[in-house]
This record gives C-alpha cells, sequence and structure tokens, in this order.
C-alpha cells in the first residue's frame, strides 16, 4: 500500500515569547518543528506500511528551509519525499495550500491512501484535510483516533467526537486527518536520519511550473481569503490584588470580568 | 510582483506598517522601506493613499459583482434530530448580519425526519428554512451533505454561510467551500460588516490564540465562516410570514463512499480541559473532595471545566487528565481561576499562555500572584462560594 503523508513545517508556538514592552508576538528566532500532529500522522503511515509493504511518501509545501521536516520524516522511515516550493506558493490561504498539494498529490498519482495532521499550531485552521479530498475527489475521515483494519478496498477507523466516537468503513482511496490519541509517535531512527542527512535520500523539489499550476491560481494571487490585519489580543497583566469584603472583591471581579473581551463575558 | 516607496514622497507617517499584516514595511531613517516579509499583499498601498508614496506593479484584482447573492444562511447542526446549540447563536448573530446588509435569514436543515426542528429554527430568527429530508441523510455524512449544500448554494446563491465550528461543522465546511469554490475562515470569534464593501470581516484566533487576525473574502462568494460555539448569543425573535422551502436532490448510495458501523455516545461530556475556555483550578488550599465540589459548581456556572495541580492527582481527588504543568497538560484557556495554588514552576509551565488568570490565594506572598491579572487574598472557602452566590443571583445562564 502507497501512503501519502502531508507535513508541515511551523513555528514552536507552544514556547511563544512575547515583547515585555509592546506584549507583540516575538517572531525571530523562534524555532521551527514539525506540526505535532502530522508526526502521529507518520507514525500511523509507518506503521501500515509494515504490515502491508508499499512505500512511504512525505509531501510539504512550504519555503526550501521545510526540508528539514522532510529530513525528520524519512528518519522517522518515510520512503521518499517531495517538497513543493516556489516564491509564487507564498501567501497562500487554505484554498491555495489545499490546490497546491493536491496537484502535487496528482502527480505522485500511486496512492492509496493519504494521512495528515488534523491541524496545524500555527494557521489553526484544520481546513487543509477536507480541502485536498474533495479537490482529489475522494472520501475522507477527520478527527481519527483509531485505525483498525486497512486493505485495498476500505478502511476501518474511529472519530473522536464532543461526546463519543464513530466506527467508520470508507472506500479507498481515502484522505485521514488524526489527532494526537491516534498513537506515540517513534523517535527518528539514527541511521535513516544520517542516510537522509547526506540527501542519499531522495527528496524532490518541485516549483508550481513541475505540477502544472499557474502562479496566479496559487499562493497570494490564488487565495479567496486575505488576512486585512493581525493584531495581538492583550497579554499584560496587571498582577493587581483587589481590596475589600469578600463581597466586595468578588463583585469586583466579576465587574472586570463582564468588560473583559472574553467570550463569556455577556453571559456573566 | 513587487511593492517600492517612492522615498521623496514619504513622510514617515507609519501607517502603512499599520496596514501590514505581515510585518513587510517597516521605518529606515524616518523613512519607509520594505521587508523580506512582504508578500506583495497590496494592504501598504491603501494605507498610503495620502502621500501616495507606495507604487506596485500588482494587477488590481477585479472583484466579481457578487449583487445576485442574496442571504445570510445559518446550517443547522443537527444530530439525532437535536439541534447543536451553536446553530441558534449563529442565527441571532446572522439577524445582526442581514440588517446590517440589507438581507433575511435563512437555516438550512439536512436530514430524515427533522420537521420538528423547523418552528425553532423560524423562532430564532431564520426567515426561510431550506428542509431536505432524505433516508441517505439520516446520519451525518460528509460526502452526501456536502453534494446537498452545493446543490443548494448553486440553487439559491446565498451571499453567507455559516457554519458552527463544532466536530461536525469542521468536518463539512471545508469541503463546502471547496467544492463551491470560496473560501473558509476557521472558527471566528466575531463577524462584522464592513460599512464600506458591505464584506463580512471576520476575525479569529491562530498562533495557538497568540495573534488575531481580521479577514474577508472578497474575490469568491458565498462568504463562508465557522464559528466557535459559545461566542456568539441566541435571540429569539419572530420573523414575518416565516417560509418553508423543500429541496429535493436525488442521492446515490455508492457515491458517499463512506459507511457508519456504529455511533457511541459517551457519559462525561465534559470538554477536554485543553479546549475548555475557562478552568477553574485547585491546589492543595482546596480542602480534599468537598471543596473540589465546590469548585465544580463554580465551572459549571462558568461554563468551563475542573483542572489542578499534581499534588491533588497524587491524593487521587481528580484522574490525571485534569493535570496542569510540566508533566501534566498545557493549557492556553481565555480564563484560568486558581484557587489555593502556590505558583510552583512546574504548575505555572502549563497556565501562563492563559488569556486571564484570576487567583485566590490566603498567602499575599504566593508566587501566582506574580503571574495574575487579578488576585483576591484570602480564604477559597470563603470566596468561592461568595462567587457562585453572586454568579448566580446575577442570572447567569
Ligand atoms: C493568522 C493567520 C490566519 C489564517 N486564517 C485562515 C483562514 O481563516 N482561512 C484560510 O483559508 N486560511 C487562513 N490562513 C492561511 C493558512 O494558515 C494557510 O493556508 C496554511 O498554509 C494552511 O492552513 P493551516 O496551517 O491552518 O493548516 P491545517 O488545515 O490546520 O493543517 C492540517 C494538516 O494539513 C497538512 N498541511 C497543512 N499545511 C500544509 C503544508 N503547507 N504542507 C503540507 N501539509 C500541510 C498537515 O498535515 C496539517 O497537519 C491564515 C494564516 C494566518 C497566518
Ligand atoms: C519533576 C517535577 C515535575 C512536576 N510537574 C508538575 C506538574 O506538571 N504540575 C503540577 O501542578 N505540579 C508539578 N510538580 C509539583 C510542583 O513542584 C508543586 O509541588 C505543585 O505544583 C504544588 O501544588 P499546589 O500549588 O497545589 O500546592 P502547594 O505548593 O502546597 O500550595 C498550596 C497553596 O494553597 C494556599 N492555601 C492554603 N490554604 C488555603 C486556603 N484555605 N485558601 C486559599 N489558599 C490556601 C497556600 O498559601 C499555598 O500557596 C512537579 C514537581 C517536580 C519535581
Ligand atoms: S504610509 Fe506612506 S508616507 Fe506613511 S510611512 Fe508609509 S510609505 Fe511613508
Ligand atoms: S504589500 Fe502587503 S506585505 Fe508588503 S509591505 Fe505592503 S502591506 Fe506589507
Amino acid at each position: 500500500m502507497n501512503i501519502i503523508v502531508l507535513v508541515k513545517q511551523v513555528p514552536n508556538t507552544t514556547n511563544i515569547k512575547l515583547d515585555p514592552k509592546t506584549g507583540n508576538l516575538i517572531r525571530e528566532g523562534l524555532e521551527s518543528i514539525m506540526n505535532p500532529d502530522d508526526l502521529h500522522a507518520l507514525e500511523a503511515a509507518v506503521k501500515i506500511k509494515d504490515k502491508t509493504g508499499g512505500k512511504v511518501m512525505a509531501v510539504s509545501m512550504g519555503p526550501p528551509q521545510a526540508v528539514d521536516v522532510l529530513t525528520q520524516a524519512m528518519g522517522m522511515g518515510a520512503d521518499k519525499a517531495f517538497l513543493l516550493s516556489d516564491r509564487a506558493f507564498s501567501g497562500a490561504d487554505t484554498w491555495a495550500t489545499s490546490y497546491t498539494l493536491s496537484k502535487g498529490i496528482e502527480k505522485i498519482k500511486d496512492y492509496d491512501l493519504i494521512i495528515c495532521g488534523h491541524q496545524a499550531i500555527d494557521g489553526d485552521t484544520a481546513q487543509i484535510g477536507p480541502q485536498v479530498a474533495d479537490w482529489l475527489d475522494i472520501a475522507q475521515a477527520t478527527y481519527v483516533n483509531d485505525i483498525e483494519s486497512v486493505d485495498e478496498n476500505e478502511i476501518v477507523v474511529k472519530r473522536r467526537l464532543e461526546h463519543g466516537f464513530e466506527r467508520l468503513a470508507c472506500k479507498m482511496p481515502v484522505l485521514l486527518t488524526v489527532i494526537s490519541e491516534l498513537n506515540e509517535p517513534r523517535y527518528p531512527h539514527m541511521e535513516q536520519l544520517i542516510s537522509a542527512c547526506e540527501q542519499k535520500a531522495p527528496i524532490k523539489v518541485w516549483n508550481a511550473a513541475d505540477i502544472g499550476v499557474k502562479t496566479i491560481e496559487v499562493g497570494l494571487e490564488g487565495s479567496n481569503t486575505h488576512v486585512i490585519k493581525t493584531f495581538t489580543p492583550n497579554f499584560k497583566r496587571q498582577n493587581e490584588l483587589l481590596e475589600g469584603s469578600n463581597k466586595e472583591v468578588v463583585s469586583d471581579l466579576i465587574d472586570r470580568l463582564k468588560k473583559s473581551d472574553t467570550t463569556i463575558a455577556y453571559r456573566l | 510582483m513587487t511593492i517600492w516607496i517612492i522615498e521623496e514622497k514619504c513622510d514617515g507617517c507609519r501607517r502603512c506598517i499599520k496596514a501590514c499584516p505581515y510585518e513587510g514595511i517597516k521605518i529606515k531613517d524616518g523613512i519607509a522601506s520594505v521587508t523580506e516579509r512582504c508578500t506583495s499583499c497590496g494592504a501598504c498601498i491603501e494605507a498610503c493613499k495620502k502621500q501616495n508614496a507606495i507604487e506596485s506593479d500588482i494587477e488590481p484584482r477585479k472583484i466579481p459583482d457578487f449583487s445576485d447573492r442574496q442571504g445570510v444562511w445559518v446550517f443547522a447542526d443537527q444530530t439525532d434530530g437535536k439541534l447543536a446549540r451553536v446553530c441558534l447563536e449563529l442565527l441571532g448573530k446572522a439577524q445582526d448580519l442581514a440588517k446590517d446588509m440589507g438581507h433575511k435569514v435563512s437555516a438550512v436543515l439536512l436530514g430524515k425526519d427533522v420537521s420538528h426542528l423547523i418552528q425553532t429554527l423560524h423562532d430564532h430568527g431564520a426567515q426561510n428554512v431550506y428542509l431536505v429530508e432524505d433516508d441517505l441523510l439520516k446520519n451525518f455524512r460528509t460526502i452526501a451533505y456536502t453534494n446537498v449544500i452545493e446543490d443548494l448554494v448553486l440553487t439559491y446563491k446565498p451571499n453567507i454561510l455559516l457554519m458552527g465550528a463544532t466536530a461536525l461543522g469542521r468536518d463539512l465546511a471545508p469541503r463546502v467551500s471547496r467544492r463551491v469554490g470560496t473560501g473558509l475562515t476557521a472558527d471566528c470569534t466575531q463577524l462584522a460588516i464592513d460599512p464600506d464593501e458591505k464584506l463580512m470581516f471576520q476575525t479569529r484566533p491562530a498562533f495557538g490564540g497568540n495573534v488575531m487576525a481580521t479577514i474577508a473574502c472578497k474575490y469568491a462568494s458565498p462568504q463562508m465562516a465557522t464559528v466557535r460555539p459559545g461566542v456568539m448569543e441566541a435571540a429569539p425573535c419572530k420573523p414575518e410570514n416565516p417560509t418553508l422551502i423543500r429541496h429535493k436532490i436525488s442521492l446515490k448510495e455508492q457515491d458517499i463512499r463512506t459507511k457508519i458501523l456504529e455511533r457511541v455516545t459517551q457519559k462525561k461530556p465534559g470538554t477536554d480541559i485543553i479546549d475548555a475556555n475557562v478552568i477553574v483550578a485547585g491546589g492543595r488550599g482546596v480542602n480534599g473532595e468537598q471543596g473540589f465540589a465546590m469548585l465544580k459548581e463554580l465551572a459549571d456556572i462558568l461554563g468551563g471545566e475542573l483542572a489542578c495541580t499534581r499534588l491533588i492527582i497524587e491524593q487521587g481527588i481528580l484522574p490525571h487528565d485534569a493535570q496542569v504543568g510540566q508533566t501534566g497538560k498545557t493549557i492556553r484557556p481565555e480564563i484560568y481561576i486558581a484557587c489555593g495554588i502556590s505558583g510552583a514552576v512546574q504548575h505555572t509551565a502549563g497556565m501562563t499562555g492563559s488569556r486571564y488568570i484570576i487567583a485566590i490565594n490566603n498567602d499575599p506572598l504566593a508566587p501566582i500572584f506574580k503571574l495574575a491579572n487579578w488576585g483576591i487574598v484570602g480564604d477559597v472557602h470563603e470566596i468561592v462560594p461568595e462567587f457562585i452566590k453572586q454568579l448566580s443571583c446575577g442570572g447567569a445562564s
């Protein structure tokens, strides 16, 4: 069985630092990592390959330095890797990103299963998986937390829902988006990592022309949504101690919560 | 595609910097200069209209005429004949949006034997209800629902389509948006109509809540967004001439390509603490199980979840998945209320990303106060009951 895994390079937002003066996000020096959910996607793919044979192919769209996550993917057991990289791809929304990825996948052609992470920790949209599935016109299963069985015709998965779960049988080919409950990702294997680093491992780099897309269809130009502005929510902490009787401090606190820009403010 | 600055015209007013979403421009020696982060989006050109100091070779993209796209639609997310609360909240917001645009509010209801929900949708602001009933729509399956909504959108041409950011909505919405050829903004917390262009401005958190972005979908239609549950407010109202539109479409089982083998509802409907908006956390200063029962009551009123320090796990009061910190979970709720927690670094490692931190501790020197927006020095067993009392008589839902 040939499996494509979509991996994204993301800034490590769990270690985010804010400028103490302005309260703005400090983007410089943020370490780049493989999106956490994608580690689970790779682990699942390599496990299936171990049982059924075939190849695992990692695909990423991003700047040249995104080869790092592909190298890591090879260290974890991917056999091949593809980097879709072109200045024209930058500034893409999920429409343009999913289009670019699906054109790359169509060029690879030979696949039975696509696995991607549920959500990236930077863009946070969880839209890429379903959109890629629709471009390719294949079935999808999201929020997958267990893969029960898989063969050439059908895969049976468990999906985590708000109040329980669902067991779903899908006709192949299919795209899964997986959540971290699915498995424990392995550490990259030293030898595999070294061989990947030595460029012996085949990481192909494809630009817009290679995958047959026009530059106006991708990146910022090909996007349907545009960011109009970004701002940092105010994180500065006042460190204020509220004073008065128990009754007074509590009503003072409730007042402040009511005036806060939080989603529960209106319910108080 | 590039932009450049006509230095003689630039007066260093910084308007461009405010407008740029990407840190693509900065001031050097009192004059604007473009950085390598610039994506040529053109937002700064607009901002510099006064000086006209920014030029570009960007072809202005034509905005298609969408004047025939009418109506604000809300997808009525139902499972087993029960509506998700969020769709009533969206109908509340849809009324505001529709008013600002001079459009009507509609709900889209798909399923099998779901006509008992029509009245509820009307009563929450939906003037029109589009109803599609079919055996194959009984349980939600992505491709079946996508095909139906695609057909509705192409037939009736709405201007806006909103869905709840539930597990169902987040599975369906991206697929629908791709199918009908439009953009989608995920997990919005604010929606508003821009008075100039009548566009919907959609604001959402990204980077794990560290950044807020306002997004618009100018070049494609309908304008689509998913919205987090609990953010908008339902607004019951009786529209004039409520109308039901039954739509027929032929679906084939073999096109749907998935089969539900089993659906299991698990008892405890609580949210994972990672996803909760409000966390009430307790430490050793909280008096055992009884004390935690009190915190649970507060959490319930606030629509939040219980969490704790490691010592509480070790005492067996709460299960391991409620632990916050270095060896527990890292969470960033909107509101974190720390009760009887000292603020050891191993604990705070898991909660400093919270939007607002409130600390209740009887030791004014407890390190947790250094991290808090607001602190209350006092006994949790007096403060929390008072908190519950005031919230309850304040008429909280
Ligand atoms: C502040 C901000 C807000 C944004 N808001 C929106 C928005 O509301 N709507 C919108 O359409 N776009 C939005 N974008 C753009 C969006 O982040 C990008 O299109 C991004 O490339 C993909 O989206 P994501 O990070 O949300 O991925 P997700 O959909 O969350 O990612 C899910 C999975 O898809 C795969 N994947 C995602 N990206 C790649 C990739 N480049 N290469 C390989 N695999 C990948 C991975 O397996 C990943 O785990 C926003 C961007 C920013 C900076
Ligand atoms: C390797 C390692 C990893 C660890 N990982 C974690 C982790 O992931 N998460 C974690 O939480 N801890 C972790 N710990 C433990 C951590 O170091 C602290 O011991 C623990 O967080 C303290 O918990 P606490 O605040 O509940 O208790 P204490 O530190 O005992 O604080 C209790 C507080 O309650 C106040 N108090 C007492 N009575 C009242 C009252 N009636 N009203 C109001 N306030 C009152 C006291 O003033 C005090 O400040 C770890 C420790 C180690 C060594
Ligand atoms: S807005 Fe125009 S005039 Fe003002 S600093 Fe920017 S480039 Fe210069
Ligand atoms: S074109 Fe866009 S990205 Fe570049 S500087 Fe102007 S606003 Fe910033």
